[in-house]
């Protein structure tokens, strides 16, 4: 029994407390504790039945808890020491652990700390690592984000949609401390496709997939960004990129667009490409079309001048450039990266220089800053 | 989102009152000043938003290295001209207008006479580990 399975029981354990009448808020208190105790005592002394074991421990915490704070409020015997038999499904348990975890009212950072703690069955540390925030920070973070919740129905559906925004945004985190929060993330989307007959999951793992199959090749020695058309395309997971493309052509099969699977459509073309050059452009383009006539997003608007440029060429691309807003993140960097191909190269290094001036993140700016000087030296001047 | 608040102890632009420097203060008002800062990240602390918080002594010197083989170099104390750090606190929040409504309830810690200072602080973004895009 490793942690990663250990893990897996977290939101169906939670899921047994709430159907004995817990309240959401101290069952996932209480899962928490069992879960940071059997971290501890498992690997000597591994039980024969871990879920039996993970919910024994935690509707024992959860029994201590309500004591205690009912012989404060003078008031024993609130609830009954017998639990109820164990009802049937724990898959729509954790069904509803992802809306509940990513409820719309929570802002983004605790709807992820949230999802990782009660669905992904993280400890709080690891999420405070990962986040590089202080464990008592974090601690209040997914506390205060339970108060949002008090009342809230556990039973109902609620918004797919923030769901998937909240697993792609743990995506996107990548790395931090010793937790890879991609493969967290694609774990959590994995179980939840699986739960779920939605094509927008279906598309968002394929997603994930198609990226993270490239991730090997994406940096360089020193975190330094490698782009697209300069990776390694042998260090492509053939595996990921199979699976990624199985599952986007049984979502697309659907018959139901959304973006995910749009945007899953264009990573499928780009991991079909066996050099940069083969990339099939035109075909980038239509898809983002549909997405962007899915969004109506001006980063898919910035995304789409980039593909017209590689596609129809420098002007082409420009023409669509003009169409993106002025504050756009990354709009300077595309707008450089055109010049450039446009054969201003005096401009596109001027244009890389300010690009990296605004960039959100060390590796971009290093990467813009290195571009910058390469144009120049192109350029020949100084 | 990370941000950083930086205080100075001099730098920045012209301060909005004319206060006494802090050793013109009752210890009263010292303590008030300190208590007001204090209560401030522990508010952020049960908002989940509290990263990390330091002061920092006026003294130390800009060091830099000066060839092998060689002891570094240094140039201190600082010029009284010199733009000058007093401190920090870090925080994480959701967006940069969040920022900008801590660092202006930081700034208005009370001073002397039990006013609020209103000193001008230094707000930067971190930037981050994630590359983000290809």
């Amino acid at each position: 029994m490793n942690a990663a399975l250990l893990r897996e029981l977290v939101p169906a354990v939670i899921g047994v407390l709430v159907r004995r009448g817990a309240d959401f808020a101290s069952a996932e208190d209480a899962v928490q504790e069992a879960l940071i105790r059997a971290l501890d005592t498992w690997p000597d002394d591994p039980p024969r039945d871990p879920k039996g074991w993970l919910v024994a421990a935690a509707w024992r915490r959860f029994l201590d808890a309500v004591r205690s704070e009912s012989a404060r409020r003078d008031r024993e015997g609130a609830v009954d020491a017998e639990p109820p038999p164990d009802p049937v499904s724990g898959a729509d348990d954790t069904l509803r652990l992802y809306f509940l975890c990513a409820h719309p009212t929570l802002p983004p950072a605790a709807a992820v700390a949230l999802t990782l703690r009660a669905v992904g069955g993280l400890t709080t540390r690891q999420i405070a690592e990962a986040h590089l925030v202080p464990e008592a920070t974090m601690a209040q973070r997914i506390s205060r984000a339970k108060k949002k919740l008090e009342g809230l129905p556990l039973h109902r559906p609620g918004d797919l949609a923030t769901v998937l925004r909240v697993l792609y945004l743990v995506f996107n985190e990548g790395y931090g401390g010793d937790l890879d929060l991609a493969a967290e993330s694609i774990r959590l989307t994995r179980q939840l496709a699986a739960l779920t007959d939605e094509p927008e999951v279906a598309g968002l793992l394929a997603l994930m997939l198609l990226h993270h199959a490239r991730r090997a090749s994406r940096t360089g020695p020193a975190g330094r960004l490698v782009p697209l058309a300069d990776q390694d395309r042998g260090r492509w997971d053939t595996a990921l990129i199979a699976e990624g493309v199985v599952v986007l052509q049984a979502a697309l099969a659907r018959d139901r667009l959304g973006e995910y699977q749009a945007q899953a459509a264009i990573a499928a073309l780009h991991a079909d490409a066996p050099t940069a050059d083969d990339t099939d452009w035109p075909q980038i383009v239509e898809w983002y079309d549909e997405l962007l006539a899915l969004t109506g997003s001006p980063v898919v608007r910035l995304n789409r001048a980039v593909a017209v440029g590689a596609a129809d060429g420098a002007h082409a691309g420009l023409a669509a450039l003009a169409e993106v807003g002025d504050d756009v993140p990354r709009r300077t960097a595309v707008l450089a990266w055109l010049r450039e191909r446009a054969g201003e190269l005096e401009a596109a290094a001027g244009l890389y220089v300010e690009a990296a001036r605004a960039a959100p993140s060390v590796a971009e700016r290093d990467h813009l800053t290195r571009e910058a000087a390469r144009v120049r030296a192109l350029s020949g001047s100084s | 989102m990370k941000y950083l608040m930086l205080k100075h102890y001099r730098g920045g632009p012209t301060p909005a009152h004319d206060q006494p420097p802090m050793d013109r203060w009752t210890p009263a008002e010292v303590d008030a000043h300190m208590q007001y800062m204090s209560d401030f990240a522990d508010r952020l602390r049960k908002t989940g938003e509290f990263v990390d918080s330091q002061a920092l002594a006026e003294r130390g010197a800009f060091v830099r290295a000066d060839g092998a083989g060689r002891p570094p170099v240094t140039d201190g104390p600082f010029a009284e001209t010199k733009d000058l750090i007093a401190g920090w606190m870090i925080i994480d929040v959701d967006s940069w207008e969040r920022a900008v409504e801590l660092a202006g309830e930081l700034s208005a810690a009370p001073g002397a006479g039990g006013e609020a200072i209103d000193e001008w602080l230094e707000v930067r973004p971190f930037l981050t580990g994630v590359p983000g895009q290809e």
